[in-house]
């Protein structure tokens, strides 16, 4: 590589670092060329897009393209705010989001503390196989499949009652029911598939911590709860951080396909209705500023829990 | 660990979570028995849970419409392309950011952690998708997801654990950075591999949103949007297809079952033997992501 012995006047150091960057760039030529395809993407499809984002600022006409449409300051954030819709969706994001973080989001932690305790492997495998699987599946089939299970007609469950003299119920379109279908949709999908990073943190666990408690005779009940509860706890604040960031998203797919008219009042959130403002109907400046709102509401969220977290004396994310 | 015997305890334990299980399982064993029945003894209102009488009726008839192998034809082309892109695309960025020294590598590592951050959203990537003249292609779906953050930091957890010493004497033998990617690092990443496989064919196979926004011509439908179809506009007029004869003396409700457990077919018969590799994998990205 380079000697670097002809230095002709002012800069030595400078030249010398250039020359040494130069056969660094040399050195490692193949390895830009293998990051190129990589980098290309990103600059394309995630950092371009981000130019996009003015367009809640503007007057977006398609025709005109983003830099060509006027600037309109904070107006859709005013009429986004002071829309009666802002109040419904609000209450319907946060009340799905946080019926999830009551109900759902222990149940994984729980069931991995049971699935821990299972003594036969072959059964604790089996197990596992079962209850990951409804987690692969997409929403059009988890959709068809509450459709089949709780349908007024032709649901199993409403065959039950029927079978057993009772009066079919309207899982599916009655607004009292729609936000619990999503929270047993989102549960039976999910829970199993949320207790693989639970029982991977409890795997973590030092052996030697229970040999030591058995020698003290403790029992099973005590090193679930003075060992391998402690033990998971720094897992548990790090997730219910990450979800609390989340509290604006609530599945998006599922919420869309379960939505049907005689629900919409319960059903409309942030997302469907970004979707309906900027595909369906090309209000794409509503639909932008609905976005941001999102995406800063849930750093809000995450700063905030992360604080309080740390207020309690836990180690947070950052 | 545990060196007692069966208590009191375990019954309880092997109880509740072999009920969770039952309560996973069972939705498919109905499902799968209604669309096994055969529909000319099928009747809506009644309780059902094993077929009265067996048939593939309503399975010959599916595979018989032109509608789901066209979407199949589409998602299939989608799934294999799609995920052969994604691997590509990841193991050649995730190698690259193992190398410490190279210059601008916390830049490359800068853009994945922020796109791991922050996204522009449904809209931007809506134009940007229709501006680069994509509405209505099948590669709408393959381009903008040809990789991901967190799939690039679990692909680059895994070879960063590899040991140097491999890629060292790999140097002295003469081998360069492409020749060692291609005969060290890729062999010894089966593994991990394996795990995004599946989680990428898993995520092609099962999109709907980008389906339903970008693909508007009924040619172009995949099998999310032609299930969600049959599954919606099948209460009256059957599949919906075009003049079908026998359409009439087929009950809809195995056939949309049927439908159903075809689009989730290939899924379940794959996982099951991949499952042994992702655990790790998922435990890496979620640590360090």
């Amino acid at each position: 590589m380079s000697q670097t012995g002809s230095v002709n006047g002012a800069k030595p150091g400078f030249k010398r670092q250039w020359e040494k960057r130069k056969g660094m760039y040399v050195k490692y030529r193949y390895v830009y060329l293998l990051v190129m395809p990589g980098l290309l993407y990103f600059l394309l499809f995630k950092i371009a897009p981000m130019w996009g984002l003015l367009i809640a600022f503007k007057d977006f006409s398609p025709f005109r393209g983003i830099w060509g449409s006027p600037w309109v300051g904070f107006h859709y954030f005013e009429q986004f705010f002071t829309s009666a819709y802002f109040y419904i969706m609000l209450r319907n994001t946060l009340v799905i989001s946080l019926m999830n973080l009551v109900f759902y989001f222990p149940a994984p932690i729980l069931l991995a503390l049971l699935i821990n305790e299972i003594r036969s492997n072959t059964f604790k495998r089996l197990n596992q196989t079962i209850i990951y699987m409804p987690h692969f599946l997409s929403w059009v089939v988890i959709t068809g499949i509450t459709f089949f299970m709780l349908s007024s007609d032709v649901g199993l469950v409403n065959k039950f009652i029927v079978h057993a003299g009772g009066e079919p119920a309207a899982f599916l379109s009655n607004p009292k029911l729609f936000w619990w279908v999503l929270l047993a949709q989102n549960t039976w999908k999910e829970v199993g598939w949320g207790t693989i990073l639970f029982l991977a943190a409890i795997t973590q666990i030092d052996p030697s911590q229970y040999e030591a408690a058995t020698m003290d005779g403790a029992t099973r009940m005590q090193k679930l709860l003075y060992i391998t509860i402690p033990s998971i706890l720094p897992t548990i604040i790090v997730l219910f951080i990450l979800r609390l960031g989340q509290v604006m998203d609530v599945g998006f797919e599922q919420v869309l396909l379960m939505s049907n008219p005689f629900v919409r009042d319960v059903a409309e959130v942030f997302d469907t209705y970004s979707y309906n403002q900027g595909i369906n109907q090309g209000n794409f400046s509503v639909a932008v500023t609905v976005g941001i709102f999102k995406s800063f509401a849930g750093l809000v969220m995450v700063v905030l829990s992360n604080r309080f977290v740390k207020k309690m004396g836990h180690t947070g994310i950052y | 660990m545990h060196s007692q015997k069966t208590s009191a305890a375990d019954i309880a334990i092997y109880l509740v979570t072999g009920l969770i299980s039952l309560i996973c399982i069972a939705p498919f064993f109905y499902i799968v028995s209604v669309s096994l029945t055969d529909p000319s003894v099928y009747v809506p209102f009644k309780l059902y849970l094993i077929p009265e009488k067996w048939s593939f009726a309503s399975y010959s008839y599916i595979l018989s419409t032109w509608n789901f192998i066209r979407s199949a034809e589409n998602t299939l082309f989608v799934t294999v392309t799609g995920t052969a892109l994604n691997i590509a695309f990841t193991y050649t960025m995730a190698y690259a950011v193992t190398k410490k020294e190279m210059p601008h590598r916390n830049l490359f590592m800068g853009i994945i952690i922020f796109s791991l951050l922050f996204n522009a959203g449904i809209i931007p990537n809506y134009l940007l998708v229709k501006d680069l003249g994509l509405m209505n292609s099948l590669w709408a779906l393959i381009l903008p997801v040809l990789t991901n953050s967190w799939s690039l930091i679990v692909a680059k957890s895994f070879i960063d654990a590899l040991p140097d010493e491999l890629e060292d004497s790999a140097k002295i033998d003469g081998c360069t950075e492409i020749g060692t990617f291609f005969r060290i690092i890729l062999p010894l990443s089966k593994a991990s591999i394996a795990t995004l496989t599946l989680f990428f064919a898993v995520g092609h196979w099962n999109t709907y949103f980008s389906a339903l926004i970008y693909l508007t011509d009924s040619g172009k439908s995949t099998l999310q949007l032609y299930v969600k179809s049959i599954l919606v506009d099948a209460s009256t007029s059957g599949a919906g297809t075009t003049g079908s004869v026998d359409m009439l003396n087929l009950p809809s409700e195995t056939v949309r079952m049927a439908t159903v457990v075809l689009a989730m077919l290939p899924i379940m018969a794959v996982y099951p033997f991949v499952q042994r590799y992702f655990i790790k994998g998922v435990m890496l990205g979620s640590i360090k992501g």
